[in-house]
C-alpha cells in the first residue's frame, strides 16, 4: 500500500486545475460544477471555492447521484448494492458549460452514467470532465480535460481516494 | 352537602325503623332530610329547627324502592297508560323510581323519544322515571339503535323488550357497542321458533285447556345464547322476568364463571303458577302474561333462587291493557298484567311473612340492586343522596281491589286479594307523594306546601 | 443511515416481514426517488426492459395509478390488468391466471385482491417479485411505507412519536401495516375505533386500544384517520352516520387536543363528514396530499430494491 498524494499535493494539484479551468474557459460566466457522488461533491466545492478565491465570481455547484443511471446495476455483482442518494442541482443547465467533478476516473462508465443523467436535466452547451486522479484502463471513449495525477494502476489494484469532509483527511492511496 | 341550607325545609324522622342493609343499618335510626336530600343518618340527632316527623309503630321505612322493568306506554298507546297515570301508580305502589321500556309506538329508539318521555315524568312529579332504549332501530332487530345518542339523552339500559334480541349477533355487537357505555342490555328471552303461537306454559293445563304452550326451554335457550355472548363480549347482561328452572340454572352457572349477568323476577312469577288458568272456570286473562306462569317447581326454582341470592332484583314487568283489550277470548288477549300497586302487599305477605326472605334480602331485591343494575342514585340513604324513602307497614291488612287502582289499567289476577303488608307512604325528593291508610288515618304524614 | 444496502427478500408481501434496517433502506432511497419527480424529464433507465404487470383485482383508483407511475418513472414496460374483463371472472384460480401470465416473463408482479393472503398465495406460485398492494385485511406494505416517509419528512424522526389511528379497525389492512412499522420504528400506536370493529390480537402488535377518541387523540403528534366504509352503517357494526361522526369524527375541536404541531393523515379515500370534518381535511394539519406525492417515490423504491435482489429469499 502507498500513498500517492498527500494533503499537500492535493492542494496545489486542485489549485493548478482551478487555474486551468480560468485558462480554458476564458472566464467563468456560463460555468458550472456538478459533482458525481459522492467524493465528487466536496471536490467540486473546493474547486468552487478556489474559483472564487481567484475571481470574486460565484459558480453555482451540484451535487449528482448516478445509482440509477448505471449500466451494472442488473448485472450480478459482487459486493454491496450501491445506496442512491439524492441530486441536487437547483440550477437551470440549458446554454451551461457544466464541469462535471469525479475522484476517480477509472472506465469511464460513471462518466457515462452521469452524461446520461445530464441530458435528462436539460440541455448543456458543453460538458468537460475534472478527474482528481486518472487511473487508465478505460473501457469507453472518454477521456478527462482536468486531471490532478496520472497514476498508472493494474485491474488488480484499489484505488482510495479520501478525502476531509468525509474520511477525515486528505489522501490518495493505491491498495494491492 | 350533608348539612342543609337555612331556608330549605328541613324534617327529622325521629327514631324510625330502618332498614337499609347497603348501609349496613337493620334498627332504629334517625333521618334527617333537607329540601330533597338526606342531611344525616344517625342516632339522637339534634332538632335544630328541623320539623319532626313521628311514624306510628309498624313503619319500616327504607331507601326507595325501584322497579325496574315496567311498560307506561306513552308515546303512542296512551288509553292503556300515560306517564302520568304509570308514575303516580308506581309512587301508589311504594316505587319511588321505575325504569320504562321502549316498546312504545314509536319506540324509544332515537333521543326525541327519550327527551319526551323524561318531558313528561318530570310534568308528573310522580316516580322519577329511567328510559330503557331500543336495542335495534324500530326493535326490528336489523339495524342497531343510535345508542350513543340515547345514552346522551339519558337512557339507563338498552332492550328491545316485547321481543327478544334477534340474532346472536345482534347481541354480540350491541353488546360490544353498548359496552363503551356502561349500558347493560335487557334481553327478554324467548326463542321465536318455540314460542311459536304459544299463550301459556306448555304442560299439563295448557294441555288440557287446548291452550297452545310455550316451553320453559324457550327462554332458557335464549338465557344460554346470550350469557355466551356476554362471556365472549364481557358486557354487561340482564335477564327481563324470568320464569324457568332451567334459565335460573343457567345464570348460576353464568355467574359462577364470572360473566357479569344478572336478573329478575316479578312477584306473579313467585306466587303463581300455571293451575291458576284453570281455576274459577278457566280462561282468565288476567292470568295471562308473557314469559307465562309455569310449573310449580319453576316457581318453586324462584322462590329459591330469590332465598339464595341467584335472582338479583325484584321487578313487575308492569303492563297495563285497556279493559276492552283483556276481554277478548284467551288466545286474541294481549299477554300482560299490572303490577306496580300489587308488588309490596305480594312480597311481604308471600315472601317476608312467609319466612322465605327477611326485610333487608327484600330491600336488596327491591332497591340496592336495581340501583345497581341500572347506575342509577338510590338503593340506600346516603347523606348528599337524594330523599326517595319508601315506607312499608308489614303488619297492615290490605285487600286489593282494581277498581280503586291509580293505574289506567286494571288487568290483575289478584283482585280481591287480602294480603298482609302495605304501604304506609312514598317520599319522592322529599315530598311525600303518595300517603296510604296504613299510615294509620294521619291526614297527612307531614305537612306538604304546594310547591 | 441504514445500516443494509438491499432487501433480504425477493417479495414485498408485508411489513410483518421487514426489519427496522430493510424499513430504514426503503425510507432512504424514497427520498432519492422523490427528486427524480422533480425533474424536468422525469425518468431514469434504471428498470429499462424490465417487465412488471399490476393484477388489480379489487378497484383502485389510486394506487394502481400510483404504482404504474412509479413502474413509468424507472422505465418498466408496465402491463395492468383490473377485474372486468378478467379471466378471473370466468372462474379461473388466482394461481392460475398468475401462472398464465407468467408465461410471459414479468420480473415482478404487483398485486391487489380482496383475500387475506393472496399475495402470498401467489409468492408460493410464482417465480417474479410479487408486491403487495393490498391484500383482505391483512397488509398493505407500501401504505405503512409512504406514511412512515410522510410522517418523517414533517417530523423528522419516527422513534418517539405518538401516532393515534382511528376507524374501522377491524377491515384495515392499512392499520396493521402501520402498526407492524411504527411500533418496529420505535413509535407509540394507540388505535381507537368503537367497540364493534376491535379486531383481536392489536395488544400483541405492541398498539393500545381505546374508544374514546378524545383520549386516543389527547398529545398525539399524528392523527390518521382510517376510511368507514358506507355499508358497516346502518347494519349490526354501526347505527348511523350520524352518530359515528359524533363519537369518532376527527373535528377541529377534537384536534385541540393533540399535540401543537400535530398532522392530520388519510390513506384515501376519504368520507367528508364521517370520519373526517372537512375543516380538518383541508386545514393546515393535513398531509393528505404529501401522502399521494410521497406514494410515487416510495412505490420507486421498492420497485428498485426488489429488482436489485440478489439472493435466494
Amino acid at each position: 500500500m502507498a500513498i500517492v498524494m498527500d494533503a499537500d499535493r492535493m492542494a496545489r494539484s486542485l489549485a493548478r486545475m482551478a487555474h486551468e479551468i480560468l485558462e480554458r474557459n476564458r472566464g467563468l460566466d456560463d460555468l458550472a460544477l456538478v459533482g458525481i457522488r459522492a467524493r465528487g461533491v466536496p471536490l467540486a466545492e473546493r474547486i468552487a471555492a478556489q474559483l472564487r478565491a481567484l475571481t470574486g465570481s460565484e459558480v453555482p455547484t451540484g451535487a449528482l447521484d448516478i445509482t440509477l443511471y448505471r449500466d451494472d446495476l442488473m448485472q450480478h455483482q459482487v459486493g454491496p448494492q450501491p445506496v442512491i442518494r439524492r441530486t441536487e442541482i437547483t440550477f437551470s443547465i440549458d446554454g451551461r458549460l457544466i464541469l462535471l467533478v469525479d475522484d476517480v476516473l477509472y472506465t469511464g462508465r460513471t462518466v457515462r452514467a452521469a452524461l446520461d443523467a445530464l441530458i435528462d436535466f436539460g440541455r448543456p452547451s458543453a460538458i468537460q470532465l475534472l478527474a482528481l486522479v486518472d487511473r487508465g484502463h478505460r473501457e469507453l471513449p472518454i477521456r478527462a480535460d482536468y486531471v490532478g495525477k496520472n497514476l498508472p494502476t493494474s485491474r488488480q489494484q484499489t484505488v482510495h481516494v479520501r478525502l476531509v469532509e468525509i474520511d477525515g483527511r486528505d489522501e490518495v492511496e493505491v491498495e494491492g | 352537602m350533608g348539612i342543609p341550607e337555612m331556608g330549605e325545609r328541613r324534617r327529622l324522622l325521629k327514631a324510625v325503623r330502618l332498614v337499609d342493609p347497603a348501609a349496613g343499618r337493620d334498627g332504629t335510626f334517625d333521618i334527617l332530610i333537607g329540601g330533597d336530600r338526606i342531611a344525616r343518618v344517625g342516632v339522637d340527632l339534634p332538632v335544630d329547627g328541623a320539623e319532626v316527623v313521628e311514624l306510628p309503630a309498624g313503619v319500616i321505612v327504607t331507601p326507595g324502592l325501584i322497579d325496574i322493568h315496567v311498560h307506561l306506554r306513552e308515546p303512542g298507546q296512551e288509553h292503556k297508560e300515560t306517564i302520568a297515570t304509570g308514575a303516580a301508580a308506581a309512587v301508589a305502589g311504594g316505587f319511588t323510581a321505575v325504569a320504562c321500556m321502549p316498546n312504545t309506538t314509536p319506540v324509544n329508539d332515537q333521543a326525541a323519544v327519550t327527551q319526551f318521555i323524561l318531558k313528561r315524568a318530570a310534568a308528573a312529579r310522580q316516580a322519577r322515571v329511567y328510559p330503557i332504549g331500543a336495542v335495534s332501530v324500530g326493535s326490528n332487530g336489523e339495524q342497531l339503535a343510535e345508542i350513543g345518542e340515547l345514552r346522551a339523552a339519558g337512557c339507563v339500559a338498552l332492550s328491545d323488550d316485547g321481543l327478544p334480541v334477534a340474532t346472536a349477533l345482534l347481541m354480540r355487537r350491541a353488546m360490544e357497542y353498548a359496552s363503551m357505555f356502561d349500558l347493560p342490555i335487557i334481553d327478554h328471552c324467548e326463542d321465536q321458533s318455540l314460542k311459536g303461537q304459544g299463550v301459556a306454559h306448555d304442560g299439563e293445563v295448557a294441555g288440557l285447556l287446548g291452550l297452545r304452550g310455550i316451553p320453559g326451554a324457550a327462554e332458557s335457550i335464549m338465557v344460554e345464547r346470550d350469557i355466551s355472548v356476554a362471556e365472549m363480549t364481557g358486557a354487561r347482561y340482564h335477564v327481563a322476568h324470568m320464569s324457568a328452572r332451567q334459565s335460573l340454572r343457567a345464570v348460576r352457572a353464568g355467574k359462577a364463571r364470572g360473566v357479569r349477568v344478572t336478573c329478575e323476577v316479578t312477584p306473579h312469577h313467585a306466587v303463581l303458577n300455571h293451575e291458576a288458568l284453570a281455576a274459577n272456570g278457566g280462561y282468565d286473562t288476567n292470568c295471562k302474561m308473557n314469559p307465562p306462569l309455569r310449573e310449580e317447581a319453576d316457581r318453586l326454582a324462584m322462590i329459591e333462587g330469590l332465598r339464595d341470592g341467584s335472582v338479583d332484583a325484584i321487578a313487575t314487568d308492569h303492563a297495563p291493557h285497556h279493559a276492552d283489550e283483556k276481554a277478548l277470548d284467551f288466545d286474541q288477549a294481549p299477554f300482560g298484567i299490572v303490577g306496580l300497586e300489587t308488588a309490596v302487599p305480594l312480597c311481604l305477605d308471600r315472601l317476608v311473612h312467609a319466612g322465605v326472605i327477611g326485610l333487608p334480602r327484600l330491600v336488596e331485591l327491591l332497591s340496592v340492586n336495581p340501583a345497581r343494575i341500572l347506575g342509577v342514585p338510590g338503593g340506600t340513604l346516603a347523606e348528599g343522596g337524594p330523599a326517595d324513602l319508601t315506607l312499608l307497614a308489614p303488619g297492615h291488612q290490605v285487600t286489593i281491589d282494581a277498581a280503586r287502582m291509580v293505574s289506567k289499567g286494571r288487568n290483575t289476577p289478584f283482585d280481591g286479594w287480602s294480603l298482609t303488608g302495605a304501604v304506609a307512604a312514598t317520599v319522592v325528593g322529599g315530598r311525600a307523594l303518595f300517603v296510604g291508610p296504613a299510615a294509620l288515618g294521619r291526614p297527612a304524614l307531614w305537612n306538604e306546601p304546594d310547591a | 443511515m441504514s445500516t443494509v444496502t438491499t432487501l433480504r427478500h425477493r417479495h414485498l408481501l408485508g411489513i410483518a416481514e421487514l426489519d427496522p434496517a430493510e424499513i430504514e433502506l426503503v425510507l432512504e432511497s424514497a427520498v432519492a426517488m422523490k427528486e427524480v419527480g422533480t425533474r424536468p424529464i422525469k425518468k431514469v433507465p434504471t428498470l429499462r426492459g424490465r417487465t412488471i404487470m399490476n393484477l388489480f383485482f379489487e378497484s383502485s383508483t389510486r394506487t394502481r395509478m400510483s404504482f404504474e407511475l412509479a413502474e413509468k418513472r424507472l422505465s418498466a414496460d408496465t402491463l395492468g390488468m383490473t377485474t372486468s374483463g378478467s379471466s378471473l371472472s370466468k372462474g379461473e384460480t388466482l394461481a392460475d391466471t398468475a401462472r398464465t401470465l407468467e408465461a410471459m416473463a414479468p420480473d415482478m408482479i404487483v398485486i391487489r385482491h380482496h383475500a387475506s393472503g393472496a399475495a402470498h398465495h401467489l409468492a408460493r406460485t410464482c417465480r417474479a417479485s410479487i408486491i403487495n398492494a393490498g391484500d383482505g385485511t391483512h397488509e398493505h406494505p407500501t401504505q405503512a411505507l409512504l406514511d412512515a416517509l410522510t410522517i418523517r419528512e414533517r417530523k423528522g424522526r419516527l422513534a418517539g412519536l405518538r401516532v393515534a389511528i382511528v376507524g374501522d379497525l377491524a377491515h384495515s389492512r392499512v392499520l396493521r401495516s402501520n402498526a407492524l412499522l411504527l411500533t418496529k420504528m420505535g413509535a407509540e400506536v394507540i388505535a381507537c375505533g368503537p367497540a364493534t370493529l376491535v379486531p383481536p390480537g392489536l395488544p400483541r402488535l405492541g398498539v393500545r386500544v381505546t374508544h374514546a377518541v378524545d383520549e386516543a387523540v389527547e398529545g398525539a403528534d399524528v392523527v390518521m384517520m382510517l376510511r368507514v366504509q358506507r355499508e358497516r352503517m346502518e347494519g349490526l357494526y354501526l347505527p348511523s352516520v350520524r352518530e359515528y361522526f359524533t363519537l369518532f369524527g376527527l373535528t377541529t375541536r377534537r384536534l385541540e387536543r393533540a399535540a401543537p404541531d400535530a398532522i392530520v393523515m388519510h390513506p384515501g379515500p376519504m368520507n367528508r363528514g364521517v370520519e373526517i370534518e372537512s375543516a380538518v381535511a383541508d386545514g393546515p394539519w393535513s398531509v393528505i396530499l404529501d401522502q399521494v406525492a410521497n406514494g410515487v417515490a416510495v412505490r420507486m423504491a421498492v420497485l428498485y430494491l426488489l429488482a436489485e435482489f440478489r439472493g435466494e429469499g
